[in-house]
């Protein structure tokens, strides 16, 4: 037991102790209720059973063979491709021109940011009117083109592309502002050394912003990813996942099955395959794409 | 974005709470005559202590409808409290019905369930799984009698009864109408106090009524299409289900017909709009004059007489073999785990808040249709009926009203309608195919309870 030993002990209990109070709350509001949804999806707990019951995996496989399942998980992937890409490219072209603007710079930047700061419970009811048929503001505009009628929230393929086309408008401007932040801290020096060497706008944007952004691109990218599972409020208000589970996502369908069906079990497997799938890309990210990152 | 998943882990955390804070205090089940004398002695011995205590109730309540109604149903408790000095109700607005439900499964979970609560009558089944629900027979018995049971329309009764037990009271309460546009009837010639009898009737007179810019008729099918389909199934001779909520009757040639008729209307008529209808901006649309009729609830009158700027007539849905209306809404549940004072202080309550006079403002006030037939008496209501004629053609059609789809496992079933029903009418799926998947799934959902 020599004095270093003891110094690197009083170290790691005065680390241990700043970490208390923020461990203390995610053992009690996360670790122990994903515990106990992992229990409880071994668990019948539904209407038809007065008691709970161990029925080991039943959960899983009756949920590898629910078709609505398949369909939510299939509609989520989609959605993601659909919102991740385009809302980021969008909330970095609208960072970088917000970046330059000379003028209104401030207002550029709110106007771009307004939708994130409106409660999406809203937005899903502002945009139900928009997408409304005959007229609806969509509608309108569509007329000019003579699509005047089109059903938009009523049609199963055309449903998933007004949601994600929704999102995109809300999400981008959040992303944007990680970006805003992100430009900022990249030296004035390296583009004083490229204009010197002449080098062209997108030669610039592509050896000098976009890698040096890529610390940003990869926390965005987390964010993105998870929202879209996260993100199923304006199911409630606009669709409730239909026509015929069109527009119906993961996140929807465990709420659907647990306040709808009162299927606790099912609800909870859903929740760990859920719970599985972020985790699993957040693992990705971290650990795959860190390595490609230039942290300046 | 508060998420559902918090939230659902926020729900199993605090039942978890819950559970473990009120596990020591078993409440005092409704405990019966065998320990009559022992309770007694207890209640007495309370009694001292807390003579002039009030007999304190919890109250939740959904709001479904637009306006100011938690104004209305707060002060309808304020009254009931001056009225009865040793009881305090406490009424607590809980959201939509869908989140009230929520609320009171967790509540009844954690063993705190509320008192007396307004739900859906649909949710019977739920509830009685659940072991939730006290049934009423022993407070009407003493208070009220047949009497008080009887003078509900037989209708909004049939979503409370089961095994010959009454488990709710009708409150607030609906029943599905046909909207017409009287100036569009006249535009294209057709008499605006006729509007359109049967079936054929309605296709022929949507025909004549479509025009570039507005439909002939529009019937919402999203969200709850169940609902609408219901009507149709029972202008055709039955209902979807068995009165005990263990069988449904999806997929019978009557209904295979009917929903043939939605996709006609849509696809070969095109009187109707394609796809799915959006259930909130139906009225919009028969306001705005884009359909000249439309199938909505009666809970829209009040909304559509303060903002049609035309004529406007309410009619019985068209009838098929017979006419006929699913009825849908809310009533009073009372809750299991309550003790006996506070039972008959909510058996109380009930019984204030369903008076012939207050159901009758109730009626007047939200434009649901009024439960009882003695409020129809009422000197308010007839005064309403003859400024406002409309008032009185849900009740009318009432004799041919009967109960809302409502089963065991209620949410998933009516789910699997619900998908079949949306498959059809964007045209995925054909009726009779459509109807035979959601009958087959039904009855696997419903496999437990027939055993």
């Amino acid at each position: 037991m020599g004095l270093e030993h003891r110094a690197k002990w009083r170290i790691n209990i005065y680390a241990w102790l700043l970490l208390l109070p923020s461990l203390i709350f995610l053992v009690l509001f996360t670790f122990y209720p994903v515990l106990q949804t992992v229990i409880l999806s071994f668990y019948q707990a539904d209407l038809g059973s007065p008691e709970p019951f161990f029925n080991g995996g039943d959960n899983y496989r009756i949920m590898l063979e629910d078709d609505v399942f398949w369909k939510v998980l299939t509609n989520n992937l989609w959605f993601a491709l659909g919102t991740v890409p385009t809302s980021i490219a969008l909330g970095l072209a609208m960072a970088l021109f917000a970046n330059k603007a000379l003028r209104g710079k401030g207002f550029v930047r709110t106007a771009y940011f307004y939708p994130t700061v409106v409660p999406m419970i809203a937005v899903a009811n502002i945009w139900l009117f928009i997408y409304t048929p005959e007229y609806g503001a969509l509608s309108h505009v569509m007329e000019w083109f003579g699509h005047g009628g089109m059903n938009w929230l009523g049609d199963r393929t055309n449903v998933m592309f007004a949601m994600i086309f929704m999102v995109i408008w809300k999400e981008a401007g959040y992303f944007m502002i990680f970006y805003l932040a992100g430009l900022q801290n990249i030296s004035k020096e390296l583009y004083e050394s490229a204009s010197m060497d002449g080098a062209k706008p997108w030669t610039v944007f592509r050896r000098v912003t976009f890698p040096l952004l890529m610390p940003t691109t990869m926390f965005v990218l987390i964010i993105a990813f998870t929202n879209s599972f996260k993100l199923v409020d304006h199911l409630v208000i606009m669709t409730k996942g239909g026509p015929d589970n069109a527009s119906n996502l993961l996140l929807y369908y465990i709420y659907e099955t647990a306040f709808s069906f009162w299927d606790q079990g099912m609800a909870s497997a859903l929740t760990v395959v859920m719970v599985v799938i972020l985790l699993l890309v957040a693992a990705i990210q971290f650990f795959g794409l860190d390595k490609k990152i230039h942290y300046n | 974005m508060r998420t559902v998943v918090k939230g659902l882990f926020s729900v199993l955390m605090s039942m978890a709470l819950i559970t473990g804070c009120s596990s020591g205090n078993a409440p005092a089940t409704g405990s019966q005559a065998g320990a009559g004398a022992g309770s007694e002695a207890a209640a007495g011995s309370g009694a001292g202590k807390a003579s002039g205590e009030k007999t304190e109730l919890t109250f939740f309540y959904p709001v479904a409808v637009g306006g100011p109604l938690t104004k209305i149903v707060d002060g309808m408790a304020e009254e009931f409290n001056k009225a009865n000095p040793d009881i305090a109700v406490k009424p607590v607005y809980t959201g939509s019905y869908q989140d009230t439900t929520t609320k009171i499964q967790a509540a009844v979970q954690g063993k705190t369930p509320p008192d007396v609560a307004v739900m859906l009558s649909t949710e019977l089944y739920t509830m009685l799984d659940m072991d939730a629900i006290l049934p009423l027979d022993d407070f009407i018995a003493k208070d009220g009698g047949s009497e008080y049971v009887n003078d509900f329309y037989p209708g909004f009764m049939a979503n409370s009864q089961v095994d010959g037990k009454t488990y709710s009271i009708p409150f607030q309460r609906s029943t599905i109408v046909l909207y017409y546009n009287k100036e569009a009837f006249k535009e294209v010639g057709l008499d605006p106090e006729k509007p359109p009898q049967n079936w054929d009737e309605l296709v022929e007179y949507a025909t004549k009524l479509k025009k570039d810019g507005r439909w002939g008729v529009e019937i919402p099918t999203s969200g709850f299409p169940y609902w609408m389909f219901q009507s149709f199934a029972l202008q055709n001779g039955k209902n979807l289900m068995t009165e005990d909520g263990k069988k449904v009757f999806f997929d019978t040639p009557e209904n295979v017909e009917a929903l043939q008729l939605w996709v006609d209307l849509a696809k070969k008529h095109q009187v109707m709009p394609e796809g799915v209808i959006e259930w909130a901006t139906v009225p919009s649309d028969f306001l705005e004059g884009k359909t000249a009729m439309m199938y909505h609830t009666t809970g829209n009158l009040t909304n559509v007489k303060n903002n049609a700027k035309f004529d406007f007539g309410v009619a019985f849905l068209p009838a098929k073999k017979t006419f006929g209306s699913p009825t849908g809404g809310g009533n009073f549940y009372m809750f299991k785990g309550i003790d006996e004072k506070k039972q008959e202080a909510a058996w109380k309550f009930i019984r204030f808040m369903t008076e012939p006079e207050r159901a009758a403002q109730w009626s007047i006030d939200t434009g649901y249709v009024a439960t009882r037939k003695s409020a129809y008496e009422t000197e308010s209501m007839k005064e309403y009926v003859k400024t406002f004629p409309v008032a009185a053609v849900a009740r009318d059609q009432l004799a041919y009203g009967h109960a809302e789809l409502s089963t065991h496992n209620n949410g998933k079933v009516t789910k699997a309608l619900n998908d079949s029903l949306q498959a059809v009418i964007t045209g995925q799926a054909e009726p009779a195919a459509a109807l035979k998947k959601a009958q087959e799934e039904a009855d696997k959902i419903l496999a437990p309870f027939n055993k």
